[in-house]
């Protein structure tokens, strides 16, 4: 154990934020990482939100050593961990396959990092992590004996028994079915509670991650797009990409026309609306304007004045229990959703190829930057698919 | 309908399968037989005269030389067996964990010795063994057997040794050194443990290989003697029963042996 | 329903092709683990065979029986193809029947093991590979005695005439039952390995689809253990006929002799037959791993190599 004596007392005492500074990392020509500076507060719930290749795996590798960056940082409070090895830091890792040995039984896998560590209670140390994920009584099988979601409990346990000062979770529940997924969601909250470490947690599932995190990072083509709790994320969207993934937006290829006071005026599809200037970027003329679905009301006459509001053809409705939505063209061309809660016991007077009114209200909209040279495929679905995909 | 043709589907495999393995045993059973025939000068024939006799039991070395092939095919076995699960076992973790210009011709030189024929393998060996070594006082005899058969051998090791490494999940090792394991104890603690069962086959394959192995050996031994080699060469002179006796206790013996490590191998898997 | 799940991101970690880097640095690890086994086979494989090479195209000195010259005579290898085509043609008929038949008895038994045997699994691949342990030539030496000609076998079938030469054994029969029944575990094992591979759901899925069990079989069963299947006929073919064993303990000294008989005789018996033996043998060598070529072409995967 003397190879953890000298170098490794230093980063085991490391404590503190975990910092990414400046982190990129190629591979050959692509680039998977391209440039991060992160933050994350020691004892925080943190999610690294993107769709598949979008760099936030290698990101987690480059946490946990198995890679190492090309470019940039990574400390741990005031020590730098670039360069050491994995299993010279204060990191460790919940697999997505939980990557759990085989021919080890559950009390010794989780006993593995312990005794590595030169720890004299190992095997006690391992039956009380398995206690707090509810396995003690499993602690003699073998992994190949336990079904998806105990597997999941076991490779958190064994993580968590060396009391990291950052546990990185890689899609750890990628694998386990729907409802499995939303009791482990809430378990994965309560034991970070409980042991108060920093936790960051890779996902592609924008629900996960909003539901669990503190805060959330999205990730896109090796950048972080915007960080953020997950509330601001969604009631505020500072990029075209974080409106569309996570949670959904209806979007309008605008252009600011003038500003009112704090209000900025835009014109889209043959409409007129404000933006609160706050919710805008600053100087660009040439924007996307942005309504959630359910921030919109369907109205079957043009109530207030003349702005805020669009005519649309309904294109579809369905009906879902707690709310209806409906699908609808607006002047041009592309479609929106509206969500509308069930509050009315009548029946729904609404038909697809209706002609109706939306309107909102103009505090809830928002307005991100759009290029040139954006993409403007015909709807919102297939330009996410499209952003997804790449 | 479809469950009768089912139910005679599952009994016809089954059944097939039976006769196929009784088919495979009937020899067996035949050496076996032979070993208690009271034979004259070659133990071909069954002597009705005298009935069955244990003396070659008895005395399973009375045949001059009998004994000595047997020795010197155990001798050969083991080490064959020792050198070349060693180096293909190197070999394998070379093919699948490693990346290195020349992979591509790696695998095909291991590969082409498995589709040359053995009776080509022996006849290039003893060229070189004899327009070659010789001059440098490698002379055909016990070396060369086992030189030879390292050289088959090691194949068959490094197939059997890289199937299970591709197995492997490389994130396991990932894990470990994820959990403190530097690369010393990984390698020590995960991968050679997970690793083993394969080398532990490859290890069997080979020394069942190197002790029946006849046609090469029969190229390269010179005036050594391997058991396969003693019966083959007593067959045209006669064949004594002992070689009966030995032949039948080796199988007992490897089925024996196989068993046991079965055993062994499901209780620690457990 | 905004952003729809995608398929379960990355299974295997990002590990994006390789730095270019490491692919010009040269792997001492590698190197290392290499080195031992790739010098053995290329002293103990490579060098003897371009030295058989060699050897088939030397001449013999007059007067000096055993010594030769190092030359380029095409000669020997004229002679082989000229004087010893027939044993060429009688090896691959004889290794191609032992692979066929192989391989009808092969598979209802892998299959067996695979899917029908349960817990008898472990015992019956024991069963298979157990017989190794008797010495082959012994075995063989046991069919000699049991297709002997007043043996039950030959008996029986003379007294239903099916037997038309009265007798098996120095008969191609008795030399293909020989290299049939030598060579079936190396059938066995590959088929079995590839059906124990595949998912018995699969196979049931299968029956639900054509619920008759030949079309299950031929559709969905057999493309499953095609690799098993074809490394099990190279694993047989290849060394069925370059076998001289069989030949010569249950065939005939004329009318079954294969190319490894006369191999093993040049070599061993005929004064001077180095040359004429080594261009016999690199001609099988040749002939061999050209067929194999064609056969992994056509029915191939890469999993062989």
């Amino acid at each position: 154990m003397g190879l953890f004596s000298s170098s490794k007392g230093a980063f085991r005492g490391a404590k503190g934020d975990l910092v990414l500074d400046g982190v990129r990392k190629t591979f050959g020509d692509f680039t998977a990482v391209d440039g991060i500076d992160l933050t994350i507060p020691r004892g925080s719930f943190f999610a690294l939100l993107g769709p598949s290749g979008c760099g936030k795996t290698t990101t987690l590798r480059m946490i946990a050593g198995l890679e190492q960056p090309t470019e940039g940082r990574v400390m741990i409070g005031q020590t730098d961990l670039t360069g050491s090895r994995p299993y010279e830091r204060p990191v460790n890792t919940v697999f997505q396959s939980y990557a759990l040995f085989p021919h080890l039984s559950i009390r010794d896998n989780v006993a593995f990092g312990p005794k590595r560590r030169g720890v004299s209670d190992a095997a006690a140390q391992a039956d009380s992590a398995l206690e707090l994920v509810q396995m003690g009584h499993l602690a003699g099988r073998k992994p190949a004996q336990l079904s998806g979601g105990q597997q999941q409990r076991v490779a958190l346990a064994r993580a968590i028994v060396n009391n990291p000062e950052v546990l990185l979770l890689d899609e750890p529940l990628g694998a386990l079915d729907l409802k499995l997924r939303r009791e482990m969601q809430v378990e994965l909250k309560r034991i970070q509670d409980d042991v108060g470490l920093t936790f960051v947690h890779v996902t592609h599932d924008q629900e996960e991650a909003m539901t669990m995190a503190d805060t959330v990072a999205v990730m896109n083509q090796g950048q972080i797009e915007q960080i953020g709790p997950p509330e601001a994320l969604y009631d505020l969207p500072k990029t075209r990409f974080v409106a569309g993934f996570l949670g959904k937006s209806n979007m309008g290829k605008a252009t600011v026309v003038g500003r009112e006071g704090d209000q900025v005026v835009v014109e889209f599809a043959g409409t007129t609306a404000t933006v609160p200037a706050a919710r805008a970027p600053e100087g660009a003329d040439e924007v996307w304007f942005g309504i959630r679905p359910e921030k919109v009301r369907i109205v079957t006459d043009q109530s207030g004045g003349h702005r805020d509001d669009v005519r649309v053809t309904v294109v579809d409705v369905s009906f879902t229990g707690v709310a209806t939505e409906y699908i609808v063209t607006v002047p041009s061309g592309r479609s929106w959703t509206v969500y509308e809660q069930n509050m009315d016991v009548d029946p729904n007077p609404i038909r697809p190829g209706d002609t109706v009114w939306l309107e909102w209200d103009p505090a809830h909209s928002f307005a991100v930057p759009r290029s040139a040279d954006d993409p403007d495929p015909a709807g919102d679905a297939a330009e996410l698919e499209s952003a997804v995909a790449s | 309908m479809r469950t009768v043709t089912r139910w005679i589907g599952d009994r016809f495999a089954m059944i097939a399968a039976l006769l196929v393995l009784g088919y495979l045993f009937l020899p067996v059973a035949y050496t076996f037989v032979f070993s208690f025939n009271d034979y004259r000068k070659s133990n071909i024939i069954w002597n009705d005269a005298s009935g069955p006799t244990l003396k070659h039991w008895k005395d399973p070395c009375g045949a001059p030389g009998v004994c000595d092939s047997l020795v010197t095919s155990l001798q050969v076995g083991l080490l064959a067996t020792l050198v070349s699960t060693v180096l293909g076992t190197l070999l394998a973790f070379a093919l699948v964990r490693q990346k290195f210009r020349g992979r591509g011709a790696s695998n095909v030189l291991v590969f082409v010795p498995m589709a040359t024929p053995e009776i080509v393998l022996g006849a290039s060996l003893l060229t070189i063994f004899v327009q070659g070594f010789s001059r440098v006082g490698l002379q055909l005899g016990f070396w060369t057997i086992v030189i030879a058969h390292i050289m088959f051998c090691l194949s068959f090791v490094v197939v059997t040794v890289r199937a299970r490494l591709q197995s492997l999940d490389p994130r396991l090792d990932e894990a470990a050194m994820d959990l403190y394991a530097d690369p010393r104890s990984t390698f020590m603690r995960i991968t050679l443990p997970l690793v083993m069962p394969g080398v532990v086959s490859a290890a069997m394959l080979a020394f069942a290989l190197s002790f029946d192995d006849f046609i090469i050996t029969n190229f390269v031994s010179g005036n050594e003697t391997t058991f396969p080699k003693f019966v083959y060469v007593s067959y045209l002179r006669g064949i004594p029963a002992q070689a009966n006796v030995i032949g039948f206790s080796m199988f007992v013996i490897a089925v024996g042996l196989v068993v046991l490590s079965q055993v062994v191998l499901s209780r620690r898997g457990r | 329903m905004s952003v729809v799940a995608e398929p379960a991101e990355e299974l295997t970690p990002q590990r994006e092709p390789d730095p270019p880097r490491s692919k010009r640095r040269f792997n001492t690890t590698a190197f290392l683990l290499l080195l031992p086994g790739v010098l053995w086979l290329i002293v103990f494989f490579v060098v003897p065979i371009v030295q058989l090479f060699t050897v088939s195209l030397q001449s013999k000195y007059p007067g000096f029986p055993g010594y030769y010259y190092r030359d380029v005579n095409v000669g020997n290898y004229v002679t082989a193809l000229a004087e010893f085509w027939p044993h060429f043609v009688r090896s691959l008929l004889y290794g191609g029947l032992a692979t066929f038949f192989a391989f009808a008895l092969a598979y209802p038994l892998a299959y067996a093991m695979a899917f029908k045997a349960g817990r008898w699994r472990n015992v019956m691949l024991i069963c298979v590979i157990a017989p190794f342990f008797t010495s082959f030539i012994l075995r063989t030496i046991a069919w000699r005695q049991i297709l002997a000609d007043d043996g039950f076998v030959a008996s029986a079938l003379r007294t239903l005439h099916l037997l038309p030469g009265d007798r098996i054994t120095e008969t191609w029969i008795a030399v293909v039952a020989g290299l049939t029944y030598n060579f079936l575990p190396f059938m066995v094992l590959p088929i079995y390995a590839s059906l124990e591979r595949a998912d018995p759901k699969v196979i049931e899925a299968g029956g639900d689809l054509y619920g008759n069990g030949f079309t299950t079989f031929r559709t969905v069963t057999l493309p499953m253990s095609l690799p098993g299947v074809l490394a099990g006929t190279l694993l047989t073919f290849i060394p069925a006929s370059g076998d001289f064993v069989n030949a010569s303990l249950l065939g005939s000294d004329r009318s079954t002799k294969m190319v490894g008989n006369v191999i093993e005789s040049q070599f061993f018996k005929v004064p001077g037959g180095f040359p004429v033996a080594a261009s016999l043998s690199f001609t099988l060598m040749a002939v061999i791993l050209v067929l194999v070529t064609l056969y992994v072409r056509r029915f191939g995967s890469e999993e062989l190599v």
